[in-house]
């Protein structure tokens, strides 16, 4: 079965300004169950490639195995996608990356497929702080094979069965810090407006960008006694900051009250303009936020927000000293060092 | 005591102490052999250790020019104390025993049937260098000198490389020149000499170099135009990416940036090395990895993805001794089915097998093209006794104007006129009839040529679907693609134009040396004529089929235990197993021509 979209069009469809309606950043319809948080942020991605006016071909989508990591066949039609192996995204997003490093890498996936059998790939891209969004959509739940605890599950959490959680959950977000991670967000599905400007941020920032989502899964951990359900969620939830993203030389307009706002500019001259709801707290403050998602936690808060972003951070390509050019688009001429340097290597081998 | 006599055929052993320094002084003789221009062929017995077990270095000499390992010992130099015992058993009988006779030779280690040659190579160290570490050094340099008097290596020759060799550190040549000498001097003043085992310059080697597969292998992926490459450090494949790494730094770095046009990255294992491989591969740049069977193991279900979403890969396995951990030191032939069939499902792979450092570089160069072309994985099948030990082979060779082979990617002028045309771009469309579809690379065109990548089952158009029929076509489609493969791989090699004897042979790879070698064994010494075939490629070619057909009995030589590659040619062709007579090896030492002699004129003499 296929779920193909109408390709008709409202001719005053607005545009934004490379001529794209925000249908154009749309996929197939999704196969996922109603109300799923992943089709929220499906929706969030979309929105954010949209206002960012970003060329979707200009995009590669990639992801595991799960429910989440189907998502990317319901945005950006227009991209290439890569659906890979359980676990493996981050493997084959560095591989895509170190071949072009002038794409857009958008990479999703579920808490099954990066805090259990992708832990390795994920914490390894981390630490090579390859440039991408790694986007998880965390329901605690693995819902394709109908609603196991994942490794993300709060301890003490009952699942749609009745049987309480007994192991701790990973924080991904706090893993991500204390690996070194340039770009860590959590956020939630059913709160776009922070999420939208955190999407935007993110694909902005040069390096790694994780964003943890809150995405309840209506079907099998949306209990009472779920702590990855709507109302629970809803109910824990505790934002850092209200986030604004403001695209390169764009004016801000809207004046805070001293002390309350923070600006990060990132690489490419745009900024992230956050007004701080929390005390004692910057975004560039690594420890600071390791400290407060700790608090949160004991609290039994959900922190989100923007945690951390280093705006100076050297990606993977700056790192190896790779050419400035996609190596993909390199010929022969570039390549090969040809046949009369053959017969000099030859010579070292006599 | 009847003494081995005899020029340029002869086997030389070295038996040191792993991490001593070794390595370079027993390289220095053989590559005295080889400039003086007689073929020579050297093997590295190695333990899985960095300081401390007993390691031994292999020279065979052969005026017929023999470069597979040969059984027997003529002149073993024993360095090692630990392993002494067993380095006198090996001795041949009539041969030579040279040792360090600073210290008594306990009489239990005294054999009858062979001659000792005592260098005192401590006491002239402790005589010359206070140094610790000089002592150690140097006495390797004592006993190259005192060998090169014993077997009549010309001096200037070894001074020569010694001069080649400390090239970049001019102040070490004298040093290692004079305590060479000083082997040399002991030999003259106490010795008869030179032995009736000995060398004669030659000019037999011609343009030919002395090169390990690995390095040929990394070479050769420069010269392919490799960009990317992910990887995992294991022996024995670990100094394949290292010669790639130097040479795609050293050739393709801008010298004002300091920017290269490659990138490299050491993955966290070969599960993510292989992962890497298919995102760039995916994303137009040419990429590869190498690994050895626990890697290839790891990398199953990759390889199955690349087969099914039919992704362009290259992969080499540089086998070593398994099962399981194995004997990473030793070699072996025994990853086939492994590779051939790696992976879940109806899924299979092409492979390549050379068998000369040579063919490493040329196939290396062959893969990428084969693999863009039937856009699926190609694994070049290499062994530890090819990709770590140096062999004389033909030089590299390479043609200016060949152009990389990408196969059949849309350009975005292409999709264009496809939609000129009223058309639809289907990723697995087969529309030439070949089985092998088109594809795009991620942002060709803003509006065309995308589609979805998917392990999943999928149709024409990259769609998922769940419809039994469809997967199947897709599934018939490979195999079509399968026999596309089998036209364009290398073809076997035969050595007759046209078939003498109603017996073959047939063998691949490192066990080439051997096999060439016990044919003319058993001609000249059993009057046994046999047809051979060298394979080079899987699928097979149809050639294949027919040389077995043409034959009443094949003798299918490998160095596995379960005749992975006679399985193989059972499994693939139409041919009676009945036909196919396993030789075979599997002690993780390279196969020699003997050990294939006996087996086949054993089975012969009993029919």
């Amino acid at each position: 079965m296929t779920y193909i979209k109408p390709k008709f069009r409202h001719p005053e469809m607005p545009k934004n300004t490379i001529g794209y309606a925000k249908a154009d950043y749309e996929g197939v319809i999704s196969t996922l169950c109603a109300g799923c948080g992943h089709d929220s942020i499906s929706g969030a991605i979309v929105q954010a490639c949209y206002e960012m006016a970003i060329e979707p071909h200009r995009v590669a989508k990639l992801s595991g195995i799960g429910c989440s990591s189907k998502t990317p066949n319901y945005f950006l039609n227009n991209s290439h996608g890569f659906n890979s192996v359980h676990g493996r995204m981050p493997s084959v997003a560095t591989g895509a990356n170190m071949a072009n490093r002038d794409l857009i890498y958008l990479g999703v996936s579920g808490d099954g497929d990066t805090a259990s059998i992708g832990m390795g790939q994920f914490v390894h891209a981390i630490r090579r702080n390859l440039n991408m969004l790694y986007i998880v959509m965390n329901n605690g739940c693995y819902g394709l094979t109908k609603g196991q605890d994942s490794a993300t599950a709060d301890q003490g959490s009952v699942s749609k069965s009745g049987s309480v959680n007994p192991f701790e959950g990973i924080d991904l977000p706090g893993m991500a810090l204390e690996l070194g991670a340039t770009f860590v967000a959590r956020s939630f599905s059913g709160d776009k407006t922070q999420l939208v400007p955190l999407i935007k941020a993110a694909l902005s920032h040069k390096g790694f960008a994780l964003i943890d989502v809150m995405s309840p899964c209506v079907t099998f951990n949306n209990n009472a006694g779920s702590t990855k359900s709507y109302d629970y969620v809803r109910d824990h939830i505790e934002a850092l900051a209200e986030i604004g993203f403001v695209p390169e030389k764009e004016e801000i307009t809207v004046s805070y009250e001293t002390g309350t706002t923070v600006d990060v500019e990132l690489h490419d001259g745009s900024v992230v303009h956050l007004q701080k709801l929390a005390d004692g707290w910057d975004p560039r403050d690594r420890q600071a936020a390791m400290r407060r998602l700790q608090a949160a936690k004991t609290e039994g808060e959900i922190l989100t927000g923007l945690l951390y972003i280093d705006p100076n951070s050297k990606d993977l390509h700056e790192v190896i000293k790779s050419d400035s050019r996609p190596l993909n688009s390199l010929k022969e001429e570039d390549l090969c060092p040809g046949s009369a340097i053959l017969d000099l290597i030859n010579e070292d081998f006599r | 005591m009847r003494n081995l006599t005899g020029i340029n055929d002869l086997v030389v052993r070295f038996a040191n102490v792993n991490g001593t320094g070794s390595a370079s002084a027993n390289n220095m003789f053989a590559m005295s052999i080889f400039r003086m221009g007689i073929p020579m062929t050297a093997k590295n017995i190695f333990p899985s250790n960095i300081q401390g077990l007993p390691t031994w270095y292999e020279v065979r000499v052969s005026e017929k020019g023999y470069l597979g390992r040969r059984e027997g010992v003529d002149v073993l130099v024993c360095v090692n104390p630990q392993s002494m015992k067993q380095d006198i058993a090996s001795v041949k009988s009539g041969g030579y025993f040279v040792y360090d006779n600073t210290k008594n030779l306990h009489k239990d280690f005294i054999r009858d049937d062979i001659n000792y040659i005592g260098i005192p190579m401590i006491g002239i160290c402790m005589r010359l260098y206070q140094d610790p570490r000089q002592r150690q050094l140097f006495k390797n340099m004592i006993y190259v000198g005192a060998l090169a008097a014993l077997l009549d290596i010309e001096l200037e020759v070894v001074k020569g490389i010694i001069a080649d060799e400390f090239a970049k550190k001019p102040k070490l040549i004298e040093p290692n020149v004079q305590a060479m000498m000083e082997g040399v001097k002991y030999v003259q003043d106490n010795y008869s000499y030179p032995l009736h085992v000995r060398v004669e310059r030659r000019d037999l080697v011609g343009d030919s170099i002395v090169i390990d597969g690995n390095t040929a292998c990394g070479l050769g992926a420069v010269y392919a135009g490799a960009t990317v490459a992910g990887w995992y450090p294991i022996t024995p494949s670990t100094s394949l990416v290292e010669a790639f790494a130097k040479y795609a730094n050293k050739y393709r770095l801008d010298p004002e940036t300091g920017l290269k046009k490659v990138a490299i990255v050491q993955a966290e294992d070969e599960l993510a090395a292989f992962g890497m491989v298919l995102g760039a591969s995916w994303n137009g740049a040419r990429a590869f990895t190498a690994t050895s069977g626990p890697g290839v193991s790891l990398m199953n279900e990759f390889l199955g993805l690349a087969y099914f979403a039919e992704i362009p890969a290259v992969l080499v396995d540089v086998q070593r001794g398994g099962p399981s951990t194995g004997m990473p030191t030793r070699t072996q032939q025994s990853d086939l089915l492994l590779a051939a069939y790696a992976s879940h499902g109806d899924t299979k792979h092409v492979l390549l097998l050379p068998s000369t450092p040579t063919e490493c570089f040329n196939l290396m160069a062959d893969a990428f093209d084969l693999a863009e072309r039937l856009q699926t994985p190609v694994i070049v099948m290499t062994d530890l006794d090819l990709g770590m030990n140096d062999h004389l082979t033909a030089p590299l060779k390479w043609d200016d104007s060949r152009r990389y082979d990408r196969g059949k990617v849309y350009t975005a002028q292409d999709l264009d006129d496809l939609t000129a045309v009223g058309k639809q771009f289907g990723r697995y469309l087969d529309v030439d009839g070949d089985g092998i579809p088109y594809r795009t690379i991620p942002a060709t065109h803003p509006t065309k040529g995308s589609f979805f990548t998917r392990g999943t089952s999928h149709d024409e158009y990259a769609r998922y679907t769940e419809d039994g029929v469809k997967n199947a076509e897709v599934l018939d489609r490979l195999l079509k693609k399968w026999d596309t493969a089998k036209e364009i791989t290398p073809k076997p090699e035969f050595y007759q134009t046209e078939n003498k004897s109603n017996v073959g042979v047939i063998f691949f790879g490192t066990t080439t040396y051997a096999a060439l070698e016990a044919m003319d064994l058993l001609r000249e010494e059993e009057g046994i004529t046999l047809d051979a075939m060298r394979a080079t490629a899987f699928p097979f070619h149809s050639s294949v089929e027919e040389f077995i057909a043409a034959h009443d009995q094949v003798f299918v030589i490998e160095q596995n235990r379960d005749a992975q590659f006679r399985t193989l040619l059972i499994n693939e062709l139409e041919v009676n197993p009945k036909k196919l007579i396993k030789i075979l090896n599997y002690d993780g030492m390279p196969i020699t021509a003997e050990a294939i002699r006996r087996q086949i004129a054993g089975v012969l003499a009993t029919v």
